[in-house]
């Protein structure tokens, strides 16, 4: 077996390999060289040097959406894992029907960002119309903290998953001699279950942290941005920026917003998985 | 561990590559137009010595206008069936035009014909603009006046005048007790209005129908409303475009914004929530006895299950300045014609051929400004007035009425929001209008203001400096 593959590798790789350098790496060099361009289209591009990078960084709406996207980040990396590990918990224990709850909370995902992301604005629309509030695109907290309640609802039961495969992964015998020795429920979880977890807590926060650093469907069908660029994920932003504005300048401040988008996010997940690898324990 | 370092850069890799996606342009395929030759040899801005040919070539229309969008598709088809050539018509999403154009124009297949919305917007595609100055469509209009131009090259053909004001339902209008004669200025537009939200229980309808801040229905105000402001400081100033507006009107503006969201069929504050189609609507379903809209609107609400002919009617937008009397519809164009000149001279010559059927044909005539029953297939024509030799008379009361308007000495309204500065200025306006909709301080309207005057110049300055 180890023979063939060694022998037959370039042969299963070969077709995914070629699709990924078409589909992505060779559009990421030419994204990249846009970045110090001016163009209206891909097509005619100039070189103008580092002047989209001074330009976008002193855009008021990039920064804006960076802090923003930040703190959106950090409470719905929170919510999720939190929501998720806990669903997870619930159902891993013997109660009739654990599967069809799994099931249920999985569904989320199957439905695409833009229809949630109108589905949830009626919604949110009208709760916040009955407790006469301003509605989502009149208020950029309100529209905040319904890209939260979005998201989490999405993404809970995807992580759900991870963390009921990691809790099912931990021996048996473990937790069994944990309870021999004393301990409560409460420390077996804190001393036995979470550390042994530490690899699908590493899975899902660098899953959660990229998808809410990329979010952008889900935020252009609930707020669009409104009011006034205030509610605007990074994302969005960028995608605003190339083709929201006319006019040849904007492309190439577009392409260098999503140059520095991506160092950003690059770094922040690289610094993460570092962290949680170091915390994961050998069974 | 080995397995753990793999999995580690696998991740990494994933995510460089899946994030540098985002800032992407799109590499799908282009949603139709079928056979087209290799992107465009840059000779093709040339005019060519020989005779040129279409022999081959194809038509990729970029259609701006959704309401009319059925009638192109027959129309496209027609042309194919007459001559061979395929013409392929997209229309862009309302208020998605830039941005779509901008991934279009990218493509391999990219459209030959586009629109532009005035000298604004060709500033944008000005690069793109094959000059039509010989051309036979630029031959065909009654007046070099229709012509989008820098220096000597003509870059864009209007090909349709429209006129907008608020559409009145007299039937509704007369149960409440008045008449569209009574309505003569703003003040009596207001105080009819009022009368009728006060007694909108008794009477069953409100005045107006939801001022929509939903992007399918936000230029509306954004745009077509902000025209008068601008118009008549225009006016006052003798100047067709500025690069920093004084705002003399605003007061005016945000009375008949008041007037709009505070006698209408919903709730001010939840405006962002109202689309389009839900104006139209309420005005089909009786709901309400105005709704500002233009001629191209006529087919959404007359028809067959909508309202009669003789129960609608056009008033101009009063607005408490000048001589109201005298003022007629708001009267222009904001679609232009514009060939890629980067196209193929196949293409090029197959959409220049197109065009010029478009105007000059009998039955390509009858659908561009035909009424009910003017398309081959029984359906409504487009009922466009537009400003080619061969055209007969558009069908379209409303566009008739601007015409008897005109005709009676009364001033049409010229179309000035073609000068605003940018897609970012109309964006900024609206959401500050729907703020101050929703709680109608005058902190926010200090909002609006801002939006308005202060924008337009940092916007000029950026589109321009």
């Amino acid at each position: 077996m180890e023979k063939a593959i060694k022998k037959w590798w370039p042969l299963f790789v070969l077709p995914t390999l070629l699709a990924f350098i078409i589909g992505f790496i060779i559009p990421f060099v030419e994204g990249v060289y846009l970045a110090f361009c001016q163009f209206t289209t891909v097509r005619d591009a100039t070189f103008t040097g580092l002047g989209n990078f001074a330009r976008a960084l002193s855009d008021s709406t990039f920064t804006h959406a960076f802090w923003y996207n930040c703190a959106f980040v950090v409470v719905s990396t929170l919510t999720i894992n939190i929501g998720g590990l806990a669903v997870a918990l619930i159902l891993t224990k013997a109660i009739r029907g654990t599967n069809a709850f799994r099931t249920v909370f999985f569904m989320p995902n199957l439905i695409g960002g833009i229809v949630l992301g109108y589905i949830w604005q009626i919604l949110l629309n009208c709760a916040l119309a009955l407790l006469e509030q301003p509605l989502l695109k009149l208020d950029a907290t309100a529209g905040f903290w319904g890209l939260v309640i979005l998201m989490a609802w999405q993404q809970i039961g995807y992580m759900m998953i991870i963390y009921i495969a990691g809790l099912q992964s931990i021996p048996e015998t473990l937790l069994e001699a944990a309870e021999i020795d004393g301990a409560t429920p409460w420390q077996s979880f804190w001393k036995v279950k979470l550390p042994n977890l530490m690899p699908s807590i590493t899975i899902c926060l660098f899953l959660t942290i990229t998808n809410s650093f990329k979010l952008f469907d889900q935020n252009m069908a609930l707020t669009a941005g409104d009011p006034a660029h205030q509610s605007e994920l990074l994302a969005y932003n960028i995608y605003y920026t190339f083709y929201g504005r006319s006019g040849p300048q904007w492309r190439g401040i577009g392409q260098a917003k999503a140059v520095i988008f991506c160092l950003i996010v690059v770094a922040i997940s690289l610094i993460q998985l570092r962290a949680t690898r170091k915390k994961e324990v050998q069974q | 561990m080995n397995m753990k370092k793999f999995l580690a850069l696998l991740l990494a890799l994933m995510m460089v590559f899946a994030l540098a996606a985002c800032g992407e342009e799109p590499a799908e395929e282009s949603p139709a137009p079928a056979e087209s030759e290799e992107p465009a040899p840059a000779e093709s801005e040339e005019p060519q010595e020989e005779e040129p040919s279409a022999e081959g070539g194809s038509v990729y229309y970029m259609n701006f206008k959704p309401e009319q969008d059925a009638q192109w598709q027959e129309l496209a088809q027609i042309y194919t069936d007459e001559t061979g050539v395929e013409v392929t018509v997209y229309t862009a999403a309302a208020n998605q035009y830039e941005t779509q154009l901008t991934s279009e124009m990218a493509k391999d297949e990219a459209p030959t014909i586009f629109h532009v919305n005035g000298p604004v917007g060709l500033n944008n595609w000005k690069d793109y603009c094959y000059d039509l100055s010989g051309s036979a469509l630029y031959e065909q209009l009654t007046s070099p006046d229709y012509a989008l131009t820098d220096g000597d090259a003509v870059l864009g053909i209007a090909f349709v005048i429209e006129s907008y004001g608020i559409i009145v339902n007299k039937t509704l209008l007369e149960q409440a007790g008045y008449t569209v004669d009574d309505i003569q200025n703003f003040e009596d537009l207001k105080a009819v209005a009022e009368d009728i939200t006060a007694r909108s229980s008794e009477l069953g309808f409100a005045a107006f129908t939801s001022a929509g801040m939903d992007a399918s229905s936000d230029w509306r105000f954004k745009t077509h409303l902000a025209n008068l402001p601008i118009y008549f400081e225009y006016q006052d100033e003798g100047i067709t475009s500025t690069p920093a507006i004084k705002g003399t009107y605003l007061d005016n503006y945000r009375a008949i914004w008041d007037l709009y969201i505070n006698n209408s069929t919903c709730d001010p504050s939840e405006l962002t929530m109202k689309t389009g189609n839900d104006a139209t609507n309420e005005f089909v379903s009786g709901q309400a006895v105005f709704y500002q809209n233009g001629s191209w609107a006529y087919a959404d609400v007359v028809g067959e299950g909508k309202l009669a002919e003789e129960d609608v009617t056009m008033i101009p937008i009063y607005f408490g300045v000048g001589d109201e009397a005298n003022q007629g519809l708001c009267t222009g164009s904001e679609n232009y014609w514009c060939v890629n000149k980067n196209a193929s001279p196949e293409d090029i010559q197959a959409s220049l051929d197109f065009l010029e059927w478009c105007v000059t044909d009998e039955t390509a005539l009858q659908c561009i400004t035909g009424g009910e029953g003017a398309m081959p297939s029984g359906g409504a024509g487009m009922g466009f007035a537009i400003p080619f030799k061969a055209a007969p008379e558009s069908a379209n009361p409303f566009v008739k009425l601007d015409a008897e308007m005109t005709a009676a000495g009364k001033t049409p309204i010229s179309w000035n929001f073609t000068t605003m500065p940018s897609e970012e200025w109309k964006t900024q306006l609206g959401s500050a209008l729907s703020i101050y909709a929703a709680d109608q301080s005058d902190a926010n309207w200090d909002g609006v203001v801002q939006a308005f005057v202060d924008n337009w110049a940092a916007e000029y300055e950026l589109a321009n400096g």
